[in-house]
Order: C-alpha cells, then sequence, then structure tokens
C-alpha cells in the first residue's frame, strides 16, 4: 500500500523542496489538525461577519421579546432584556479571539527579544532576564490578574497587557534555549568571522531558525489566553459587562435560576470556548508534529 | 548536593523579594486604600487628616516596605479591612478548605490518570488508549466554570444528588456526630473536587503515558522481556518504577497551580477557601488580604519549584548538580 502512495505522478511536489513547504505538506496530512484548523477558520469568519450574517444589532432590545428559548426567528433565543443571543454570541467572540490574538502576539514579541537577548549575550544579561522570568512566573497566575484588575481597572488594554507581562517568560525560556544551542554552530562562528554586527547575527542568522518553535507556542499560547481571559470574565474581573466576550455572557449564568431554566444563557458561549480552546490545542499539537516529526510520540 | 540546595535557597531570596516588591507597590497605587474605607464619612476634613495620619503614616515607600516585610517575617501581616481580624488569623482559618478541596482533587486526580496513562501507553493505538486521548484533550481544553456549572447544573439542580454550594450543611443538627459531620463535608466536597481535579487528571494522563513510552522503549525492559518475564512484572516492576520518577516530581509544580485553581472552584461552589476570600478581597478592596494571600502563594510556588528540583536529584541519581 505504502508503495502504490508514492507512484511517480505524486513525486512533483515542488513545494515540499523549501523547509515550510514540507511543514505545511506534513500538516496537510494530519487529518484531525485539518479539520481544527478549518473549524477555527469558520468561527473566525462567522465572528467577523456576524453583522452580515445576522438581522439583528448586538445592542438591539426587544421589550416584547425577553427571555425567548431558542426559535425559528432566535436561533439562540433571547436574553433579559430581548437581545438576540446568536448575534451577541459572534460579537463576543471578537472580543475573546481579538484578546487573546493581541496578547499572544505582544506576549511572544517581549518573549522573543527578552530570550535572544539572554541566550545571545549569556552572562550577566542572562542571569538578570532569567531571574525576572523566574519573578513572573511565580506570580500566582489568577489571583495577580485579579488584582491588577482591581488597582488599574478592568478595561481591555490593562487585561492585554497583565496577561501579556506575566506570560512571557514561557516564550523568552523556549527562545533562549534553541539560540544557546544555535550560538555554538559553525555557521554561526561564520558570522563571527565575517565580521558580522550582533543584531544582523540575531535577527538574520538566529531568529529565522527560532520562528517555528514561537509559533507552535503562541498557537498553544492563544488557548490558554482564551481560558484566562474568560475566566477573569467570568468572575466580573476582565473586560467590564457592557461589552459582551463569551466570559462575560457566561457570567449571567451565576444565578441559579439561570441555571436551572435558562440553558440557552449559558451554554453556547460555553461551548464556543471549548470549541475554539480545543481547535487551538489541535492545531497547535499538529504543527509541533509538522516541524519537528521527531518530537512526535 | 547540599552545596546545590544551599545555592537554590538562597537564589529563592531575590526572587521572593522581588515578587514582594512589585505586589507592594501595586498596592501602594491602588485606588480607595484602607483609609477611606474605615473611616465615617461624616468626619470633618480636620479629622480625616488626624485618623488617616494614625493608620497610615505618610512614610517614603521605601520605609514602608520595609516596615511591612520585617512585620511580615513577624508573622504580622496586617489587618483586614473588612473582617477586622489580623490578616495571618484569616489566612490560617481558610486556608484548611482549600487544602481539604485541593488534596482531594490531587489524589483522585493521581488515582484516575496515573494507572490509565499505563494502560494507554502499554495499550498504545488501541481503543483504550484513543479514549483516553480524547479525554485528556477534552479535559485541558475545558473551561474550569463552564464545567462546574454543567455538574451543577446536572448532578445539584435536576439530580439534586449533591448540595449546591458552602462546604458544610448549616442546618445540620447541632447535636449530630462527629462522623456525620465529616460525612457533610465530604459530600459538600465531591463536586468542586471534581471540577479543580479534571484538568490535572488530564495532565497525569498525558505524562504518565509519554513517560512509560520513552521508558519501554529502553534496553533493559527488552532485557526484562528477553528473559521471558511476565508482561505485568516488566510493566509494573521495572518499567512503572521509573516512569513515575518524573511524575512525582512534578508534584511540586502541582501544588502551587492547584491552590490558583481552587479560586475559579471555590468561586462557583461558594466553598469557603483562600480562593474565595481573595475574590472577596478585591471585591471589597481589602488590600492587606490579597497582599498577604498573594504573598503566601508565590512563596508556595518558589518552594514547590525548589522541593520538585531536589526531589529529582535524590529520585535520579543520574542528574548531576554542580
Amino acid at each position: 500500500m505504502e508503495i502504490k502512495a508514492r507512484s511517480p505522478l505524486r513525486v512533483k511536489r515542488d513545494f515540499r523542496q523549501s523547509y515550510w513547504g514540507n511543514v505545511a505538506y506534513r500538516f496537510s496530512r494530519n487529518r484531525l489538525a485539518v479539520a481544527s484548523f478549518a473549524t477555527l477558520f469558520i468561527i473566525l469568519m462567522a465572528c467577523i461577519f456576524v453583522p452580515m450574517i445576522s438581522p439583528y444589532h448586538m445592542e438591539s432590545i426587544a421589550m416584547n421579546e425577553r427571555d425567548v428559548p431558542p426559535n425559528a426567528k432566535h436561533w439562540l433565543g433571547t436574553d433579559k432584556i430581548g437581545r438576540d443571543l446568536f448575534t451577541r454570541l459572534f460579537y463576543a467572540g471578537r472580543i475573546s479571539l481579538g484578546i487573546a490574538l493581541v496578547v499572544t502576539t505582544v506576549q511572544c514579541l517581549i518573549g522573543v527579544s527578552m530570550g535572544s537577548l539572554a541566550g545571545f549575550y549569556g552572562g550577566i544579561v542572562d542571569a538578570f532576564i532569567m531571574r525576572l522570568c523566574e519573578v513572573f512566573l511565580s506570580f500566582p497566575f489568577l489571583i495577580v490578574c485579579v488584582t491588577i484588575a482591581m488597582v488599574f481597572g478592568n478595561s481591555i488594554p490593562v487585561l492585554i497587557l497583565t496577561l501579556a507581562l506575566l506570560s512571557w517568560p514561557t516564550v523568552a525560556r523556549i527562545v533562549r534555549g534553541q539560540i544557546l544551542t544555535l550560538r555554538e554552530m559553525e555557521y554561526m562562528e561564520a558570522c563571527e568571522a565575517l565580521g558580522i554586527s550582533d543584531v544582523r547575527r540575531i535577527f538574520k542568522h538566529l531568529l529565522p531558525n527560532v520562528l517555528a518553535y514561537v509559533i507552535v507556542y503562541a498557537t498553544l499560547g492563544m488557548a490558554s489566553v482564551i481560558l484566562t481571559e474568560t475566566s477573569l470574565s467570568f468572575l466580573g474581573l476582565g473586560v467590564s459587562p457592557p461589552t459582551p466576550t463569551w466570559g462575560n455572557l457566561i457570567q449571567d449564568a451565576r444565578d441559579l435560576l439561570v441555571i436551572k431554566n435558562k440553558w440557552w444563557y449559558w451554554v453556547p458561549p460555553g461551548l464556543a470556548i471549548f470549541l475554539s480552546v480545543i481547535c487551538f490545542n489541535l492545531v497547535g499539537d499538529g504543527l509541533r508534529d509538522a516541524i519537528d516529526p521527531k518530537m512526535k510520540r | 548536593m547540599r552545596t546545590y540546595l544551599i545555592r537554590r535557597v538562597i537564589q529563592i531570596i531575590p526572587v521572593f523579594l522581588g515578587i514582594l516588591l512589585i505586589l507592594f507597590f501595586l498596592m501602594e497605587h491602588a485606588p480607595g486604600g484602607p483609609v477611606s474605607t474605615m473611616m465615617d464619612p461624616k468626619l470633618t476634613a480636620e479629622q480625616k487628616a488626624i485618623l488617616s495620619e494614625r493608620l497610615d503614616p505618610k512614610l517614603p515607600i521605601h520605609q514602608k516596605f520595609f516596615n511591612w516585610i520585617i512585620a511580615a517575617f513577624q508573622g504580622n501581616l496586617g489587618y483586614s479591612i473588612k473582617h477586622r481580624r489580623p490578616v495571618t488569623e484569616l489566612l490560617g482559618d481558610f486556608i484548611g478548605p482549600t487544602f481539604i478541596l485541593s488534596f482531594t482533587s490531587l489524589i483522585l486526580s493521581m488515582l484516575i490518570g496515573i494507572p490509565i496513562g499505563v494502560l494507554s501507553a502499554t495499550q498504545q493505538r488501541s481503543l483504550a488508549d484513543n479514549a483516553s486521548t480524547v479525554f485528556s484533550l477534552v479535559g485541558i481544553s475545558m473551561p474550569t466554570f463552564f464545567f462546574g456549572l454543567l455538574l451543577l447544573k446536572f448532578f445539584a439542580v435536576d439530580l439534586r444528588l449533591f448540595p449546591l454550594y458552602g462546604m458544610r450543611d448549616n442546618l445540620l443538627a447541632r447535636n449530630a456526630t462527629w462522623l456525620a459531620r465529616q460525612l457533610d463535608v465530604a459530600w459538600h466536597t465531591v463536586l468542586p473536587a471534581v471540577v479543580l481535579g479534571l484538568a490535572s487528571t488530564a495532565s497525569f494522563m498525558r505524562y504518565t503515558r509519554s513517560s512509560m513510552l520513552e521508558v519501554i522503549r529502553q534496553d533493559y525492559i527488552r532485557t526484562a522481556r528477553a528473559k521471558g518475564l511476565k508482561e505485568r512484572v516488566t510493566i509494573y516492576r521495572h518499567a512503572f518504577r521509573n516512569a513515575i520518577i518524573p511524575i512525582i516530581t512534578l508534584l511540586g509544580f502541582w501544588i502551587p497551580s492547584l491552590l490558583s485553581g481552587a479560586v475559579m472552584t471555590e468561586t462557583i461552589f461558594a466553598y469557603p477557601g483562600l480562593g474565595k476570600i481573595s475574590v472577596d478581597a478585591v471585591n471589597t478592596r481589602d488590600y492587606p488580604v490579597i497582599l498577604g494571600v498573594n504573598a503566601m502563594l508565590s512563596l508556595l510556588t518558589l518552594v514547590g519549584a525548589l522541593v520538585a528540583d531536589v526531589l529529582y536529584a535524590i529520585a535520579d541519581p543520574r542528574i548531576k548538580y554542580e
């Protein structure tokens, strides 16, 4: 069977000659990861184009249609002041996914720069940055988030900064570890012999080799940021309430009567969080296997 | 080993001081503060000035920080604004339930996660293995609060099998026996412990599985099989003992994360532990309590990491520390 699959006709795959082409090919062979990627794409598109999908506005109130269970007109029912929950679910997705994206980007930017500084220069710079990492990693994560939210007020920028500041050390450690091994390689010696500047060596010769690991981490990081942000919003300390996020939508269910009788308030956002987190995890695992097949278990 | 231990303990000190400094700075810049919360709004400006001088003297920040640190090491973490009791006493009262909750869920997740992890490693790609892989994926992806609400809905609200919230039944007769009281606490702890344990069960499964797979590939396992040992003996006597080492050492890291995870669970089930008082403290701006909880949990995290490192060194003599 193996031989048949590699018939001469299928050898013509030029894109497999490049590193990223290879990665894309291996990723495409992982059906679960591809399916998760497609699901994420659909969720993202639904969030972006929700004004075109849904006839209702996020804030439009219909007092004669309060607490309506799901029906043909309101696919996911309405809330206590008659807002369409299907519409709100995807508007909330915009905020939740948007925050996750920004946090992951900021966190990777800080982490990559700190990690490459520590790994490249070593010595006292390394010791200082690593101690700093330890400080940030030893904070009781959720409680510190809650504390900062209280001190600076719970707005979206504060939330983004808090989450990014508390989670960059993980990226920094990965990058540092990689750079420490790469630094000893012969091509880096060649760079030094050619008199290439430090900045150029870091950005042109070291970082591209680390990028793959950062991308894997960022994908898995998206999952954990979504979980943290929604947890904080659920505690009432994430994004402040009039703005819908998946966590805020569930926060309405902290009332026993709602839990008991109105499942459409909290089950759809819960499933949305669960689905996107599981998809990010699967895509991350798939990417990791595609980038480094040796790591596969 | 001894020099390594001493060096690690010394390393903890600047890290812990750094954490405390950042926390202290945050608290100093927080709005509100103890004075405005504790004072009667009807007081005149003059009286307010006198009182605030007494309650919160205007010292330079480094002076305040040093005073706080010195007091903290003498066991005085300040005075809770809301509960009107010393913070140390308050922490002492609320740490018990959190420990009951976290340790129940830790033991539960080890009892479930480790055997299933071994099973799925020994029967790779079997139905059981696939099922446990799916379970562990679900476990790490499930938001705690959503899982908690689902369990609350099915088991407490609809089926009425478990109590809705709290740690004790306040209506339980005062003359109930000791055993009845303990059973009552256990009954209240089931749902929160399951919720808290889901994620750690999933991680135990994952770690055990990958650790077992690594060990099974080793030469000495092949030797054991070649000797004609029974498969059971090979797996449990030879492989499992070595595979379990990294997992036991990870316990040092589990403990702080469990305590932190207890925040969500305790909030959902109104379980009276550290997580609940810290969320309450945040909502009532009870700064001394927040500072105290944060400081204690950070210290636990640092000590947990230290314990993990040391256990690792003891368990695996191949690891050398310079």
